[in-house]
């Protein structure tokens, strides 16, 4: 990383090249491990370890991964499946647009650092005061996650093929969990909570009737659904709505990904 | 095979909207219902993934050892547990209660 010539040769990185090496390498060890949860979990809902591994090398965005994997389970149609994975990571593409005036990236790097735009890389670069920082914090964070995501992933699923019954070990409640873990720290405000609620409901509501996969899909109209709503009344109260966007879902590989950086810090 | 194709279809997905977001000029997807919808949508999403994945048996509703599970994740999640903990929390209540309902 540090091959530009320095002045003085002795001389240790500057402090915040540091900083963002130290905080790519926390958040990405720490969520990296988490790969290993999505390992147990494709394993217990009947995926092949090779497509637990090619879903963390080539999706590699964790709340997606997760969904396709329950999706599968459930017996959904390939393309409701991955409908409800896409959704979750659409995101990713606003990431991305406040990620492309930082790091500045040659048009010809731009289809490799495009995997690793995730929450994780994001709540990192964005955290750092220089370009150079953030392009080392991108780098680091992005480079460890993919690392151990994947190793952790095989681990995972290989523990869970030998343990057999996973359900006897609970390990079908994995996948809840990590979705509850997921969005708790999103639920920050009103519109947010009352979205969750009536996605709750949609989906139990239309889960006896209608085709496995689908449910999903439904609930997800819940998000314009109560902003449509809370934006009717906004207006009838003069009130513009709350905060500018609110805080971004932490959510990557293995998620919860500001908690993680503190935690790691 | 389905298998295959789903997890080719999401990666194609995934993938195109990350690129997407890097080479599009700033701006173009910038306006704030835009924005607003974009960071709504997970929460439905996760939120119904949720209750699907703990109540939900194919396509009936059930009610079993996996919801008390899913409670020791929550309890977790308020004490501001690690990510793994509130997995591995979940994990070992539900062992326990289909180890104790025999």
């Amino acid at each position: 990383m540090a091959t530009e010539a320095h002045p003085p040769p002795t001389a240790d990185p500057a402090p915040e090249d540091r900083a963002a090496l130290r905080d790519g390498l926390g958040v990405g060890v720490a969520v990296g491990l988490s790969g290993f949860a999505f390992g147990v979990t494709a394993a217990g809902a009947g995926l092949s370890a090779a497509q637990a591994c090619a879903m963390s090398l080539l999706i590699f965005t964790g709340a997606s991964q997760f969904a396709l994997a329950g999706a599968v389970a459930a017996g959904g149609g390939p393309f409701a499946a991955a409908a409800g994975a896409f959704f979750l990571g659409v995101r990713n593409a606003f990431y991305g647009l406040r990620l492309a005036p930082m790091l500045r990236l040659p048009r010809a790097l731009r289809p490799f650092a495009a995997q690793w735009v995730i929450d994780e890389t994001a709540v990192v670069t964005i955290a750092q005061p220089t370009r150079r920082a953030q392009r080392i914090g991108f780098l680091v964070t992005g480079l460890t996650l993919y690392v151990c995501w994947n190793a952790t992933t095989l681990a995972g699923v290989l523990g869970a093929e030998a343990i057999g019954d996973t359900a006897a070990w609970g390990l079908d409640a994995a996948g809840p969990a990590v979705f509850l873990a997921l969005v708790g720290p999103m639920l920050t405000g009103t519109v947010e909570r009352a979205t969750a609620v009536v996605a709750v409901a949609l989906v139990l509501g239309t889960l006896p009737a209608l085709p496995a996969g689908t449910p999903v899909l439904v609930a997800a109209l819940a998000a314009p659904l109560v902003l449509v709503l809370h934006g009717r009344r906004g207006r009838v109260q003069g009130d513009p709505g709350e905060g500018p966007d609110g805080p971004e879902g932490p959510d990557g590989p293995g998620g919860a990904g500001a908690r993680k950086a503190e935690g790691a810090a | 095979m389905t298998t295959w194709l789903a997890i080719g279809l999401t990666f194609a997905g995934c993938y195109a909207v990350k690129l997407l977001g890097l080479s599009v000029p700033s701006g173009a997807l910038e306006r704030p219902l835009v924005r607003r919808l974009a960071a709504l949508l997970p929460v439905a999403l996760l939120a119904a993934l949720t209750a699907q994945q703990t109540f939900a048996d194919g396509t009936t509703l059930v009610f079993d050892a996996r919801a008390a599970g899913l409670a020791a994740a929550g309890a977790a999640l308020l004490l501001r547990a690690p990510f793994l903990v509130v997995v591995a929390a979940a994990v070992v209540v539900t062992a326990a209660v289909r180890a104790l309902a025999g």
